[in-house]
C-alpha cells in the first residue's frame, strides 16, 4: 500500500482527516481507516490543506458530524462527498 | 525497537525521601512578585543555580493562596531539585515554604528582605547557594527502575494529527508504563469538554468518576456560565486549532483524551498542583489548558518528566521538569523541528504503528532521564506561570 492522503479513525465516520500538504481538487485520494487498517479511494473536490476534514458521503445541513465514533457536532451547510468540513458548514452543538 | 520494559533502568539521583529525580537543580525560589529581582542576583552571582520568578505571591488569602503555597512547595519539593533557597519580602510566608520543602529531607533555607534590604539579603543567601551548589554538584546518580518515574502529559497547539498520531503515542507510553508501577497525570479540565462523558468511563472506579465529573461540572458551573460569552468558539478551539483543521470543541477534546491510551484508567482526580495519595498510577488534575500552567502544576504535584503532544509547534517548556515533545505534523517537522524530540510522522504515512511510537517515546524518556537536554531545555523554555483562582489580591 503507497502513503495514504486521508486517514479516517472509526468505521462509521463521516469524515475523514487530509495527512498530505498540498492535496488539490480532482485528487483520487487513497483513504485508510486506522481502526482497521482498510482502505478505499474517494476524489477530492476542493483543495484541502493538511489536517483538515473531507466530508466521506454527501452530508446535509443538520446531520450530526462522527469521527472518533463519536458526535463532533453538527453540519450548519452542506458538504458534498469528496468536499471540505470546517467551520464554515460544522459548529459545535455545546453552544 | 522491542524492549524488555521492566528490566530497563535510568541513571538518576534518589533523594532523601526515595523520589528519584532525573534533574539536580540548586532552586532560588521566590516567594512573591517583589522578591524576584533578588533571586536573580543572587542566581547571577552563583553559576549552576536557578532562579524562577514569577507574577504573583503577595495578598492572596483563601484556596487561592493554598494553591500558591502549594506551587511553591511542590516545586521545591520536586526530586528534580536537589536543594532550595527561598526569598521572599516577609519573614512568615518565607518560613512555611521553607517548612513544605524541608518535610522531603533536602536542604533549604529561607531569606527575607524587609528590615535588611536586597543588598544584604543577596549576599547572604549567595552564600548559602554556593554552598548548595558545592554539595549538590558532587551527588551520584543510581540506577533505578523505570516504575520510579513519575510521567504527566499535556497536549498544545493542537490539531487532527495529534489525535491521529502524537496524542496516541503518548497512550501508548502509559499503557505499557503503568503496569510497570508508575505514575501518570493527565488534565485539562477546560479541554475535557465535549468527551467529559467518555472520560468519566475511564475511572478505575466509581469514586474516582465521580471525583472527576465534580471537577468538570465546577468549572461548568463557576467558570462558564458566568462569564460565558454567546459563543465560546472564539477562543475554544483556538485560532491554531483551527487552521490545523480542528472544528469543534468535541473533535479537540476527543484528540486529547487518545493521551491516556486503550486500557489505562485513572484511580483519583485531584485539585490542582495536588500530590497523588492512592499510589502507582494514572491521575486526572484539575488544571488549566494553557501549557506552561498546566506543567507547572504537574510538576509541583511530583512529575518529573513531561511528555507533551503537538501539532501545530507548541514551544512550552519548565524550568525544572523537562518537557519531551511528540508531533506528528510532516509540516511542523519541516518548518520547527528544533522544537521537537520524538518525530511520529511515520504513524500519518503508515510506515510506523502506535505501537513503534509508544516504544520511540520510551526510549526519548529513558534517554531523558538519563541526562539528554530535551529540545525545549536546549532552547532555554522556562515558562513558570502559576494559575490564580480569583482575584484575592
Amino acid at each position: 500500500m503507497g502513503k495514504p492522503h486521508l486517514l479516517v479513525h472509526d468505521r462509521e465516520d463521516n469524515v475523514g482527516v487530509v495527512v498530505v500538504e498540498g492535496l488539490t481538487a480532482g485528487t483520487e485520494m487513497l483513504c485508510v481507516v486506522t481502526e482497521d487498517n482498510s482502505d478505499f479511494s474517494l476524489v477530492a473536490n476542493a483543495d484541502i490543506p493538511i489536517g483538515h476534514k473531507v466530508a466521506l458521503r454527501d452530508l446535509t445541513e443538520g446531520e450530526t458530524v462522527i469521527k472518533y465514533g463519536e458526535d463532533i457536532g453538527k453540519m450548519v451547510g452542506a458538504a458534498e462527498k469528496g468536499g471540505h468540513v470546517h467551520t464554515h458548514n460544522c459548529k459545535t452543538k455545546r453552544w | 525497537m522491542a524492549f524488555d520494559i521492566s528490566n530497563i533502568t535510568v541513571n538518576a539521583w534518589r533523594r532523601e525521601n526515595g523520589r528519584v529525580g532525573v534533574r539536580n537543580h540548586v532552586l532560588i525560589l521566590p516567594v512573591d512578585d517583589i522578591s524576584n529581582a533578588a533571586c536573580e542576583a543572587v542566581a547571577n552571582n552563583v553559576k549552576g543555580t536557578l532562579a524562577i520568578p514569577h507574577a504573583y505571591g503577595r495578598l492572596q488569602f483563601g484556596e487561592d493562596l493554598d494553591l500558591h503555597f502549594r506551587t511553591m512547595i511542590g516545586t521545591g519539593a520536586n526530586p528534580n531539585v536537589a536543594a532550595v533557597v527561598v526569598i521572599g519580602i516577609e519573614p512568615e510566608w518565607t518560613q512555611v515554604i521553607v517548612d513544605g520543602i524541608a518535610e522531603t529531607g533536602k536542604p533549604v533555607t529561607g531569606f527575607s528582605i524587609e528590615q535588611k534590604g536586597d543588598f544584604e539579603t543577596i549576599r547572604q543567601a549567595s552564600w548559602k547557594a554556593k554552598e548548595y551548589v558545592h554539595w549538590a554538584t558532587e551527588l551520584q546518580k543510581e540506577p533505578c527502575p523505570i516504575s520510579d518515574l513519575w510521567i504527566s502529559t499535556k497536549c498544545g497547539e493542537s490539531d487532527t494529527t495529534t489525535g491521529l498520531s502524537s496524542c496516541p503515542t503518548v497512550g501508548n507510553m502509559y499503557d505499557k508504563l503503568l503496569p510497570e508501577g508508575i505514575y501518570g497525570c493527565f488534565g485539562e479540565t477546560s479541554e475535557i469538554t465535549g468527551a467529559e462523558h467518555i472520560c468519566v468511563k475511564r475511572a478505575a472506579t466509581p469514586e474516582a468518576g465521580e471525583a472527576f465529573m465534580k471537577i468538570f461540572q465546577a468549572y461548568q458551573d463557576e467558570v462558564i456560565e458566568p462569564y460565558k460569552t454567546s459563543d465560546l468558539s472564539d477562543s475554544q478551539p483556538t485560532k491554531g486549532n483551527i487552521l490545523g483543521g480542528l472544528t469543534t470543541i468535541e473533535e479537540k477534546a476527543l484528540g486529547n483524551l487518545e493521551k491516556i491510551g486503550k486500557s489505562s484508567s485513572y484511580i483519583d482526580a485531584m485539585g490542582p498542583a495536588v500530590a497523588p495519595k492512592k499510589g502507582p498510577g494514572l491521575y486526572f488534575m484539575d488544571t488549566s489548558s494553557a501549557a506552561a500552567e498546566c506543567v507547572v502544576l504537574m510538576a509541583a504535584a511530583g512529575y518529573v518528566i513531561h511528555t507533551f503532544p503537538t501539532g501545530q509547534g507548541n514551544v512550552v517548556g519548565n524550568p525544572i521538569v523537562p518537557v519531551i515533545k511528540i508531533s506528528g505534523n510532516p509540516r511542523t517537522l519541516r518548518t520547527m523541528s528544533e522544537h521537537i524530540d520524538v518525530d511520529v510522522t511515520g504513524v500519518l504515512t503508515r510506515e510506523m504503528t502506535i505501537e513503534d511510537a509508544g516504544d520511540s517515546l520510551i526510549d526519548m524518556i529513558v534517554r531523558t532521564a538519563n541526562g539528554r537536554n530535551t529540545a525545549a531545555e536546549a532552547l532555554g523554555h522556562r515558562e513558570f506561570s502559576l494559575t490564580k483562582l480569583y482575584r484575592s489580591a
